[in-house]
């Protein structure tokens, strides 16, 4: 592997690693706020218990996020530093916010954290709902940040030097907004169709209400969440078609610029020969899905240099298995929603709660997916049109070995994390029994 | 505008030695006294855990928003001491709140608490050795150098441990001074006031060995301090606090040995900066890096500082609400 390839891999599996907790971060405090809420409303202790114990992964989480959410705002300087240098004065405004509304989380989670006896009730309550709101805030202001990367604006590119900065016109470029709500309902409908799965796992093995109620509170929010993402996904492959053309190509391993483009479904891409196999292809449909016009061109990779394409089957795959296992997710958002409305006995059946075993990873499979489709569909550039990624890439040889140190590390806390909470739940159990 | 924002980076700076420096002290503390803090080191610090360590997060959005050649330069050439404190920041994050959340178990949490001490010994002693590496000047931006000369040699020298060492028993200091407010017992008290009093005595010494140590490493440490009346004065009130210190010790007075202890502290960090000012990344064989030179933008800078301000207007009030909440308490009630 050589210096380039492994500065890349080490980006990929810090933020890989650190995209999962900083959803869940995100995501689950909303859902301790919803059960705290209850409890106050309904008296009903297993809702304080389900708060409590939410919590108590929430902390696991936003801390083992925090630290690796650190660490990438060095491993930025340190695998980029011709990036960041340039790149800093532009798109520094979300990162200055996104530091902000962690500053609030970081202190309201303490306060919720360990404030259940010190503080009113009324207050915890709606201390949880900041930590909520400022976890979803600096969400929204870092993908702004990586928006800039796909729509880089406010500024001029003079002479290999950004003259004339706009901070502000740089925060809300184009593709801050379609980026943001995708991202954003992802984490809704992963973390909550996770959370969902654990208790589904468990209620399986014992018929508990602490496990009924979780997966009702989880599913509320993911099953919304589920349904309008493949319209946010609309939205954002339509701004993708705008601003990256080479990025939806690539997607859909569309070679040949044509009217009418066919909607390619899975298949294996041969980039040598600008073809695809054994894929369905569903006429006019992508030209209707990138412009709103069956007979609209869409432009393929021809258009552009090969050397500026980006790893064609890799995002390929990727943007398919996103679509898919979004799909899967939405078709279960339905089914929830008629159980809930209609056909009550369905929610305590047996294939359902196995469905939702199946779907816990399935939303965050999904997010690095998606993230995947974002980064390496970006690919040369690490700022779209202006930079390539090989041209920023600290001088500092030996990037193999850290990113080598970077990953066991990652590993090891995974296999932690993973035990402790395992362990955390166990006990769960053996409180009620 | 970018003095403003300078000025702003230096006090996040500042909170982040005195809070965090105290949390990262107290994983120190628990190994020097081989456990018997633990509990009052998880007490004092879980609640405000989190929030302390979100000032290091600013102070490198400030830079390389601001100040984007001192961020690029000191991470590229620094790179490998860096890289062993964000090891040791991921080790003794994990390890705390995993020893806090685990259910009760002796194995794991020993296991814990273990990992929680060393990693915190180990990024106090390499964020002093990074800090040492952009004070003493060794750096190098003709990367044609060397792999040794580039990367190695700027933090790879006396001064740098030496300000490794001086980290260390500081943070173990804070976090000594910070315990004695939480502590109800009085032999507990006069445990922790004795470790303080050791503290300082170390602190003086290896205080003149960074002194030396930047003699010897080729630095002008001394006479550039002696050429600056501010870093004089502060080393002056940061000495004479000193003998304040040890009479409130006897005297067993928490919240204004915190005080003091962290006045001291902001007199060391100011007379450092005084010394340093308007360089902020000496380099060897190039034109330094100042203030004028690095900084972005003035659009960039204003922006900055709006954001900086609203953000400061926000975080002091809510920091103030959480160390209320949870600390200066004169009742003997648990926390939480």
């Amino acid at each position: 592997m050589d210096e380039f390839m492994a500065a890349r891999m080490q980006m990929g599996v810090s933020l890989g690693f650190h995209i999962v907790f900083a959803c869940i971060g995100m995501v689950m405090p909303w859902f301790m706020f919803v059960a705290e809420w209850k409890w106050q409303r309904t008296n009903n202790p297993v809702y304080l218990e389900l708060a409590k114990a939410w919590s108590k992964g929430v902390a696991i989480f936003f801390a083992v996020g925090a630290v690796s959410g650190t660490v990438l705002s060095f491993e930025l300087g340190m695998l980029w530093p011709t990036f960041m240098k340039h790149a800093g004065p532009i798109f520094g405004m979300p990162f200055s916010w996104e530091g902000t509304a962690f500053f609030v989380e970081a202190i309201a989670l303490g306060l919720f954290l360990y404030g259940w006896k010190r503080l009113n009730k009324k207050v915890h309550l709606y201390i949880g709902m900041i930590v909520g709101i400022s976890g979803v805030l600096s969400g929204i202001f870092v993908v702004s940040a990586n928006a800039w990367m796909n729509a880089p604006s406010g500024f001029d590119w003079i002479n290999g030097q950004a003259e004339n900065i706009d901070p502000v016109a740089a925060m809300f470029n184009k593709a801050w907004f379609s980026q943001a709500h995708h991202m954003t309902i992802a984490a809704f409908s992963a973390t909550g169709f996770a959370v969902a799965g654990v208790h589904a796992f468990l209620y399986l093995r014992n018929k508990l209400e602490i496990h009924y109620k979780a997966i009702t509170i989880a599913l509320a929010f993911a099953s919304v969440a589920a349904v309008l993402q493949p319209i946010s996904g609309d939205l954002a492959a339509k701004n993708v078609a705008k601003l990256q053309p080479a990025k939806l190509a690539a997607f859909e391993s569309h070679f040949e610029t044509q009217e009418k483009a066919p909607l390619v479904i899975g298949g294996i891409p041969d980039v040598e020969n600008k073809d695809i196999k054994y894929a369905i292809k569903i006429p006019g449909m992508l030209s209707f899905l990138a412009h709103g016009d069956f007979n609209a061109e869409v432009k393929g990779l021809e258009e552009f240099p090969k050397e500026e394409w980006p790893p064609v089957p890799i995002t390929h795959y990727s943007f398919q298995l996103m679509v898919a296992l979004g799909s899967f997710l939405m078709l279960l958002a339905v089914i929830f929603w008629a159980g809930t409305f209609k056909w009550k006995n369905w929610l305590t059946k047996k294939w359902w709660l196995k469905l939702l075993i199946i779907a816990t990873p399935l939303g965050f499979v999904a997010i690095e997916a998606g993230w995947i489709v974002t980064e390496v569909g970006r690919q040369p550039w690490i700022i779209y049109g202006i930079m390539k990624t090989k041209d920023s890439l600290t001088p500092m040889p030996g990037i193999q070995y850290t990113f080598y140190t970077i990953s066991a590390v990652y590993l090891l806390l995974t296999f932690v994390v993973t035990w402790l909470l395992s362990r955390q739940i166990k006990v769960l159990h053996k409180n009620y029994l | 505008m970018a003095e403003a924002n300078l000025l702003i980076l230096v006090v996040s700076l500042l909170l982040y030695v005195v809070l965090g420096g105290a949390d990262f002290g107290g994983g120190i503390l628990e190994l020097l006294t081989k456990g018997k803090a633990s509990g009052v080191v998880s007490r004092a610090i879980a609640p405000v855990w989190e929030a302390n360590h979100v000032w290091l997060i600013l102070v490198v959005v400030i830079l390389f928003v601001g100040f984007p050649s001192v961020y690029s330069t000191v991470l590229t050439t620094l790179h490998i001491p860096v890289l062993l404190v964000l090891i040791g920041i991921i080790f003794r994050g994990s390890a705390f709140t995993f020893r806090h959340y685990d259910i009760d178990e002796v194995r794991p949490k020993a296991i814990y608490s273990a990992i929680f001490q060393y990693s915190s010994l180990f990024t106090t002693f390499f964020l002093g050795v990074t800090l040492g590496g952009i004070i003493l000047g060794e750096i190098s931006t003709n990367y044609q150098l060397g792999f040794y000369q580039i990367y190695i040699h700027p933090w790879l020298n006396w001064f740098s441990f030496a300000m490794g060492i001086f980290m260390v028993l500081l943070f173990a200091f804070l976090a000594a001074i910070f315990s004695i407010g939480e502590l109800k017992d009085d032999k507990q008290v006069a445990y922790f006031s004795r470790i303080s009093k050791r503290l300082i005595i170390a602190l003086v010494l290896v205080g003149s060995l960074v002194f030396l140590s930047a003699q010897i490493s080729g630095h002008s440490l001394f006479s550039d301090f002696l050429h600056s009346p501010a870093s004089n004065v502060s080393i002056v009130l940061a000495t004479l606090a000193l003998p304040l210190l040890w009479v409130l010790l006897n005297k067993n007075k928490g919240n204004l040995l915190r005080l003091v202890a962290g006045f001291q502290t902001t007199m060391i960090v100011s007379g450092w900066f005084a010394i340093q000012s308007p360089i902020l990344v000496k380099i060897k064989d190039d034109v330094d890096i100042t203030v004028q030179n690095s900084s972005a933008p003035y659009q960039t800078q204003f922006y900055l500082f709006i954001v900086l301000v609203v953000g400061v207007l926000i975080i002091l009030p809510s920091m103030v609400y959480l160390y209320k909440t949870f600390h200066f308490e004169k009742n003997g009630t648990e926390p939480y």
